[in-house]
């Protein structure tokens, strides 16, 4: 099990190694493009792109240059926007992540007891009423877009009830857990609701499957030729493998969201994180922020997978050999 | 008088309402099996063998099935019992071994931990005490280094192995009764013998009866004190093994019999019974095995009834002077 964690360990290194020789290769090799004009911004004066062409070497060996942003990345981190000039990137994006962390991981929270408890209540009651009830509420929520839901959650929190029911709605923003850690689950609970909901939906859904389909395997006969309670056979041996393809879901969605895929809520709530960064500065053709921020989104997905799989030979027993 | 049969199977009908109308899985089967005994249900794939035996321990799940008919177990009714009241018969009190070892047993739990389950659910044994007993039933079953190995998964077992395994876990309780489901179907030719060898050996340890299902007429020479023949949910055949091995009455029985090759036998060809099996859809009024049978009379539109003395039954009409011509003719 030690063995085949670090196994998994030096290879996500090398992933890692290989995404940011191809991030590098997108912004500064890309054949017909200036990169000096692209990372210094919308009209530029020649000053700053000269300033631009010695920081980054561009006029030397391409693996020069790539260790000289690597450099300015991860060890000396003094990579700077040229769109708001001065701005250091790399502290931007780490203050951006711990909001993003905060909210995919409490939303996971939920969306994983709610779809989980959703699908093991479909399965349970298969043919009876409340089967089709909880997949039809499962994709009704899948359907509903992050960003109209949120959207309509304001509404009624911010606007229309917030005189009546939801008086004590905090309006957008964020509070860090360290400072006040009712007001940040306050701020956050809303968000959380709303990007659980299209994520509990699918578990829900993609669970009832598995386990109607686990509760149809020999092992499920046996277990219950064995005289077991039908309660213990739907909870220690069908959900228990069921839950399997349920993790490297979960890996691989957390890691997604954890990278910037919470982009919409953080929008719609107005939560600086890696989502609302990669937002403002695609708007503003900010290069060395989009850059820093595909980094660090593809560093969380690899991280997310790699832990995925040693999860996944935890679970397995079958996977540990290979 | 022989000791009261320890499962008593009446008229038996295990029906699916289908699009297609009722498929009649099972159509009136009656036997017995006496304590110690070991009774073979023989059958083409299809013929409702397992499905019998699955409906009788409700392990049938599918929601269009309706069973009728009454299957007394130590003198208690078992048909119709809820699954909580089931719960300490199976495993407890009526074991049972399935076709296919490779799937049978949960893939993510170690074999200790699943026979420890079986035996924690009916007795009231410690993990310790249930641990020691998991390691013993392994070594029973012939498995080697049962102490390391109770903490292998079932993908470290072969197929052989893994067939040991649940015939161990199928033991863990001390059955009374032994439900085999085509226990050597799944394993080679060498594995089938020892696994054979091993049932008949543990069914004198643990004095259990049997009741063990097959398409195999080798299997049911070697094992079986008593044999019900099956045909499309029917019975066909009943007697002792002896009589229906040597002496068949029944057209199928013979088709079933002359369809094992002989090691003397100088044919090229293997024997087989012309047709296929009828379809449980459209099982005709009359005889079943009318449509492929050799010796077809006008009254076989009539179905037969079981009937014959010293215990050896079967549903056909040919009278005593048609058999034995017929045989006469038949055997050189």
């Amino acid at each position: 099990m030690l063995s085949f964690t670090l196994r998994r360990a030096l290879s996500a290194l090398l992933v890692l190694f290989a995404i940011s020789i191809a991030v590098f290769l997108i912004f500064f090799a890309t054949p017909g493009v200036d990169p000096a004009a692209r990372i210094a911004g919308r009209s530029a004066s020649p000053a700053t792109l000269a300033h631009v062409r010695a920081a980054f070497g561009l006029n030397r060996p391409i693996f020069i240059r790539y260790l000289l942003m690597m450099d300015h990345l991860f060890i000396k981190r003094d990579l700077t926007s040229y769109v708001n000039v001065g701005l250091k990137v790399v502290p931007q994006v780490l203050k951006a992540a711990p909001i993003t962390l905060a909210l995919v991981s409490g939303a996971a929270v939920i969306w994983l007891t709610v779809g989980i408890f959703g699908g093991i209540l479909a399965a349970a009651n298969r043919g009876k009423f409340i089967d089709p009830l909880v997949m039809f509420i499962g994709i009704a929520a899948v359907s509903v877009p992050a960003y109209w839901l949120g959207e309509v959650v304001n509404l009624i929190t911010q606007s229309r009830l917030h005189s009546s029911v939801f008086s004590w709605v905090p309006s957008g923003g964020y509070v860090s857990l360290t400072q006040n850690p009712f007001e940040w689950a306050l701020h956050l609970l809303f968000p959380w609701l709303t990007l659980a909901a299209l994520y509990a939906g699918i578990y829900a859904r993609v669970l009832r499957a598995e386990l109607v389909n686990a509760m149809n395997e020999d092992y499920v006969r046996t277990a219950r030729a064995k005289g077991l309670s039908e309660r213990r056979i739907l909870i220690r041996h069908a959900l228990r493998c069921s839950l399997i393809s349920i993790v490297s879901l979960f890996g691989l969605d957390f890691g997604a969201l954890i990278g910037g895929a919470a982009l919409l809520t953080e929008v719609v709530f107005g939560l600086p994180g890696v989502g609302m960064l990669t937002y403002t500065a695609l708007q503003n053709l900010d290069l060395p922020v989009i850059m820093a921020c595909v980094l660090y989104g593809s560093f969380f997905v690899v991280l997310a997978n790699a832990v995925v799989d040693v999860l996944y030979a935890f679970l397995d027993p079958r996977v540990r050999v290979a | 008088m022989p000791e009261s049969p320890i499962l008593k199977v009446s008229d038996l009908k295990v029906t699916f309402a289908t699009r297609q109308g009722p498929l009649r899985a099972v159509d009136g089967l009656s036997f017995e099996v006496a304590p110690k005994e070991v009774v073979g249900i023989v059958g083409e794939s299809g013929s409702g063998k397992s499905v019998s035996m699955y409906s009788m321990l409700g392990l049938v799940r599918d929601a269009n099935v309706s069973i009728t008919g009454s299957v007394k177990f130590n003198g208690r009714e078992i048909l119709g019992l809820t699954d909580r009241e089931m719960q300490p018969i199976r495993g407890g009190e009526i074991g049972m071994i399935f076709q296919d070892p490779m799937t049978a047993l949960t893939p993510v739990y170690t074999v200790g931990w699943q026979i420890i389950e079986q035996l924690r659910a009916h007795t009231t044994m410690t993990k310790v005490q249930a641990r020691e007993r998991a390691i013993e039933l392994l070594a029973e079953v012939g498995i080697p280094d049962p102490r390391t190995r109770v903490d292998n998964y079932p993908h470290e077992f072969s197929g052989g192995m893994r067939q040991r395994v649940v015939i161990a876990m199928a033991l863990s309780c001390n059955p009374k009764l032994l439900i085999a489901d085509e226990p050597t179907t799944a394993l080679d030719v060498t594995t089938q013998a020892q696994i054979l060898d091993l049932m008949s050996k543990l069914q004198e340890t643990y004095n259990s009866s049997i009741v063990i299902i097959t398409h195999d007429m080798g299997v049911i020479a070697e094992m079986a004190h008593r044999v019900v023949v099956m045909y499309a949910g029917r019975p066909a055949e009943i007697g002792n093994e002896i009589d229906v091995v040597r002496h068949p009455r029944h057209p199928y029985t013979w088709g079933l019999l002359g369809a094992v090759p002989r090691v003397e036998s100088r044919n090229d060809r293997l024997a087989t019974i012309p047709g296929n099996a009828v379809s449980p859809l459209d099982i005709p009024e009359g005889c079943a095995f009318a449509d492929r049978c050799a010796y077809r009379m006008d009254i076989c539109t009539k179905r037969p009834q079981l009937q014959g003395d010293h215990g050896h039954l079967d549903a056909c009409w040919l009278t005593d002077e048609q058999r034995v011509s017929i045989r006469s003719k038949a055997t050189p």
